[in-house]
C-alpha cells in the first residue's frame, strides 16, 4: 500500500508542476502582495491548465497524506523527490529549459542524497 | 527591474515557501498520526480529517506555501526551483527528528549532506533560462 500511495503521488506532482510552470511562464511574472493574491486566484480560475495542475496536486496532496499517517515524515517528504529528476528531463524536454552540465550534475547529486535517505 | 533586486527577490519567496511548506507538512504529519481512523479511498475520510487542529493548520501553511511557489515559478525556472526544494527534504528529516522524535540514521544525515552539496551547486546557475520572463520586462 506504501509504494501505491508513492506512485500515484509521484504522477501526479510530476502532471502537476509541468502544466503549472507552462501556465506560468505565459502569464508572466507574478507577486504575492495584497492585491497579488486575488489576482493570482482569479488567474487560477480563467487558465484551464492552471485549474487541472491543482487537481493533480489535490490527488498528490491526498496520497501524501495517508503515506504521512503510516510512515515516518522522514520518509514520507524524501521519498516524493524521486519525481524530479524525471520532471527536471521533461522540463527540458516539454517546456524547452536549458539544462547546464553544472545543473545537471547539482541534480544528479542530490538525487543520490535523497535515493540514500529513503533507504 | 533591476537584476539584483530580482535575485533578492526570487531567494526571499524561496525561504518563505521553504518555511511554509516544512512546517505544514510537520503539522500535517502531527495531525494524521494523531487520527482515531485510517486514511484510505474514502473521501469522506479525508474531509472529516480536516476538521482536526493539526490537519487544518497544516493544509493552510501549504495552501500558502502553494501561492507562494506560483509566484516563484512566474520569476524562477522549474529546474532551478526543483532542485532548490530539495532543501525541503533536509528540513522534514530534522522536523521529523525533533518534534516526531523519529529515528534518524548516520546514513540517513549522509544523504542530507550530499543534497546540501547539490543544492548549493545548482542555487549557482541560471534562475531563468526559457527566455520569455526576463525578456518582456
Amino acid at each position: 500500500m506504501t509504494w501505491v500511495l508513492v506512485i500515484v503521488m509521484v504522477v501526479a506532482t510530476v502532471l502537476s508542476d509541468l502544466l503549472q510552470s507552462f501556465e506560468m511562464k505565459r502569464a508572466g511574472e507574478q507577486s504575492v502582495g495584497a492585491r497579488g493574491v486575488g489576482r493570482l486566484l482569479r488567474m487560477i480560475v480563467a487558465r484551464r491548465y492552471l485549474l487541472l495542475s491543482i487537481v493533480c496536486l489535490a490527488f498528490s496532496f491526498f496520497a501524501f497524506m495517508a503515506l504521512v499517517q503510516s510512515a515516518p515524515l522522514s520518509f514520507a517528504v524524501p521519498v516524493s523527490a524521486s519525481s524530479f529528476i524525471l520532471e527536471t528531463v521533461l522540463a527540458k524536454i516539454l517546456l524547452k529549459e536549458h539544462i547546464g552540465a553544472r545543473r545537471a550534475a547539482g541534480c544528479l547529486l542530490v538525487l543520490c542524497g535523497v535515493v540514500l535517505l529513503g533507504k | 527591474m533591476p537584476l539584483s533586486s530580482k535575485t533578492t527577490r526570487t531567494y526571499f519567496l524561496l525561504v518563505l515557501f521553504l518555511a511554509l511548506r516544512a512546517f505544514g507538512n510537520l503539522s500535517l504529519a502531527w495531525g494524521t498520526k494523531h487520527l482515531p481512523e485510517t486514511l484510505a479511498a474514502d473521501p469522506l475520510v479525508y474531509i472529516r480529517s480536516m476538521l482536526h487542529p493539526g490537519i487544518s493548520v497544516g493544509i493552510a501553511m501549504l495552501i500558502l506555501a502553494l501561492m507562494v511557489r506560483l509566484a516563484l515559478l512566474s520569476v524562477a525556472d522549474l529546474s532551478f526551483i526543483l532542485p532548490m526544494t530539495a532543501i525541503g527534504y533536509v528540513l522534514a528529516a530534522l522536523l521529523g527528528r525533533v518534534f516526531l522524535h523519529e529515528a534518524v540514521s548516520p546514513q540517513r544525515w549522509l544523504a542530507v549532506t550530499l543534497i546540501f552539496a547539490g543544492a548549493a551547486l545548482v542555487s549557482s546557475t541560471p534562475q531563468a533560462t526559457s527566455g520569455n520572463v526576463e525578456g518582456s520586462k
